[in-house]
């Protein structure tokens, strides 16, 4: 399978004033097209920075990052935001769902950016609602929701743009272990359905679920290994929740 | 992005913040009310104070005596200049005092100008009731006086003035005739005088000088050359570069009207400046709503909008904002020149005031909007992001 992700030698360089900070400091890794991968590290080994710029959020300071073969290290702005709206799906630990829009609309947002008509919006946004199991709550508010509620909703609106890679970061991390449990539950289904995910957390029992560990220190790869089978928990229970492709 | 979409977001954004947006708003809506009413306002008193000239009759020349040059005229100096100036058809000589009249208990405070028959349809007046002093009341120097309209209502506020007599200044008059109004503008009121023949007016002035002369021209297209002929014909005589100030109607309306039309862009560009102050207003309400929506910012430029798009949505809110009060503002505006326009009895509300007082307001919007916009499409949407 081909790759979706592939990093070469990948820096991110912080300056203020006459301080430098090398946050990310050559990193490579390839990661193919189905995979379930978790980053891992504690805080300050630069993770969070490494998923800003698997996203497209922020650009590397130095090395390649080629995403399903661009290299989008040299993008302009606006090529980026392009590149966000139509082939990364982002999953936040605190949601980031706007209060003044309802379930529906919020997932509506990125279609928005593509210009798509009201009518198809609609259309498609329900329809990914119903997949993670909110049918019946489209025209809710986020404070009307429950936590592990807002998180589908995010996982929802990351979905909309049917994107090529899903990328969380930390998605259970603001959740109790049932919710968590469910919405780790929605990524195996997701993944199972042949999504690419990356998963950055600190929680072990989390990346146990995926394929594989990259684990970061102070910025560098630390190791990178599949994750053991036996060790790995079951995703036999998947099937109960359907996922539409 | 669509320009619906954006519309829409705008919209749900400031009906978010109702209070902030109606207070943003009330600065547009006083500065764009202001404009138009003083527009309005100033346009009223320029078409009043032009009426009102223009009711001192057609081809109207003025010759005022430059004193300070050594001009004396005297009331057989009409004839003369009548005589040597063929461009005039008539004029009359003028002797102005200030003085009070009074009839029984009643007395008022006005101008007596001791003139000649000719007067009457050199200003264009018309009697309202007796007649106007003849050649023979000048020549017998009789005690005989015309009253103005303002003279006859407050002396005889309940009687006909016609056969009674009036003292100005001590002096008794008998009053042959009161004339129609004319109307006055800004306490130059043609109708607070009384006309008497010329002689009688030296014993009330205690001159016999000339406070000027006044001339019909033969035509509105000769007057100039009229004016032209005179000033030369006095020059002439007082052996002078400046004899008389002659200025004939036209003359005295465009020198008012220049006048007037100042004033309206002045009163224009003071409400104009409020206007500015309603569009920092907006700028300074844009910049709070986007650092308050800094993460909102973040997320949709995760969400892939691109600085366009959030350029746009601020933009379109702040113009959204300033248009909402300038149409609110033309409203106020209009009913408040509406009411000025009344009260005057002049003028009409101007559609071009109203139309500029709006397109200024959506220029503001825009204009004041453009930098918090900029701002916040500049944002970094990592940094926007994880703002707390």
């Amino acid at each position: 399978m081909s790759d979706v992700v592939r990093v070469e030698e990948l820096c991110r360089t912080f300056r203020t004033g006459a301080i430098e900070v090398q946050a990310v400091r050559g990193v490579s890794f390839s990661i193919e097209e189905g995979a379930m991968v978790a980053i891992m590290g504690p805080s300050g080994s630069g993770k969070t920075t490494l998923m800003n710029m698997l996203g497209c959020l922020d650009r590397p300071t130095g090395g390649h990052y080629f995403l399903g073969g661009d290299d989008v290290a040299k993008k302009s702005d606006d090529a980026l935001a392009a590149i966000r709206n139509r082939r990364i799906g982002f999953i936040f630990q605190n949601y980031n769902l706007l209060p003044a829009l309802n379930a529906l609309e919020n997932v509506e947002l990125p279609l928005v950016y593509r210009g798509m008509a009201a009518g198809e919006r609609h259309l498609v946004a329900t329809q990914v609602l119903a997949e993670v199991g909110l049918g019946e709550l489209i025209s809710f508010r986020p404070y009307e929701l429950s936590g592990g509620q807002q998180q589908r909703v995010g996982i929802a609106r990351a979905l909309a743009g049917k994107p090529n890679l899903l990328l969380a970061d930390e998605p259970t991390g603001n959740l109790d272990s049932a919710s968590g449990e469910e919405i780790l539950n929605l990524f195996l289904a997701l993944n199972a359905a042949g999504r690419t995910v990356i998963i950055v957390t600190h929680d072990e029992q989390v990346a146990l679920h995926c394929e594989r560990i990259i684990r970061l220190k102070d910025g560098a790869v630390l190791s990178d290994r599949p994750v053991a089978a036996d060790s790995r928990r079951m995703r036999g229970d998947l099937g109960t929740r359907a996922v539409v492709q | 992005m669509r320009v619906v979409e954006s519309l829409r977001m705008a919209w749900r954004a400031l009906r978010g913040n109702r209070m902030r947006a109606a207070l943003t708003m009330l600065g547009i809506i006083i500065g764009v009310a202001a404009v138009i009413a003083l527009i309005t306002a100033g346009q009223a008193a320029t078409s009043s104070v032009t009426s009102s000239i223009q009711a001192l009759g057609s081809n109207l020349i003025s010759v005022s005596p430059v004193r300070t040059s050594g001009t004396v005229l005297y009331p057989q100096d009409a004839s003369w200049l009548l005589q040597v100036v063929p461009q005039i058809k008539a004029d009359a000589p003028l002797i102005e005092a200030s003085v009070t009249a009074a009839y029984q208990s009643s007395s008022w405070s006005t101008v007596v100008i001791g003139t000649t028959p000719a007067a009457l349809t050199i200003e264009g007046r018309t009697l309202a009731a007796g007649r106007f002093i003849s050649s023979q009341d000048v020549s017998a120097s009789r005690n005989v006086a015309v009253l103005g309209q303002t003279v006859a209502q407050n002396l005889f506020p309940a009687r006909n003035p016609l056969r009674q007599t009036i003292s100005v200044n001590g002096n008794p008059f008998t009053v042959i005739g009161v004339l129609q109004a004319t109307g006055g503008a800004f306490g130059a009121n043609a109708d607070n005088v009384i006309i008497v023949p010329i002689n009688a007016a030296e014993w009330v002035a205690g001159t016999t000088e000339l406070t000027g002369i006044e001339a019909e021209a033969r035509s509105a297209a000769i007057a100039p050359l009229a004016v032209a002929q005179i000033t030369a014909v006095l020059n002439h005589r007082f052996a002078s570069t400046n004899a008389a100030t002659v200025i004939s109607q036209d003359q005295i309306l465009s020198t008012l009207s220049t006048i007037t039309g100042t004033l309206t862009l002045m009163l224009g560009g003071i409400a104009g400046i409020s206007l500015l102050v309603g569009g920092v207003g907006i700028m300074n309400i844009m910049l709070v709503t986007v650092s308050e929506r800094t993460r909102e910012i973040g997320l949709r430029k995760a969400m892939g909008a691109s600085r366009r798009a959030i350029l746009t949505q601020f933009l379109i809110e702040s113009s959204l904002l300033s248009l909402a009060g300038g149409m609110i503002g033309v409203l106020v505006g209009v009913s408040l020149s509406l009411l000025l326009t009344h009260l005057l009895g002049a003028g009409s509300v101007p559609i071009s005031a109203v139309l500029l007082a709006l397109g200024f307001s959506l220029v503001v919007g825009i204009v004041f909007g453009i930098w918090p916009a900029a701002n916040a499409s500049r944002l970094d949407p990592v940094q926007a992001l994880y703002q707390s």
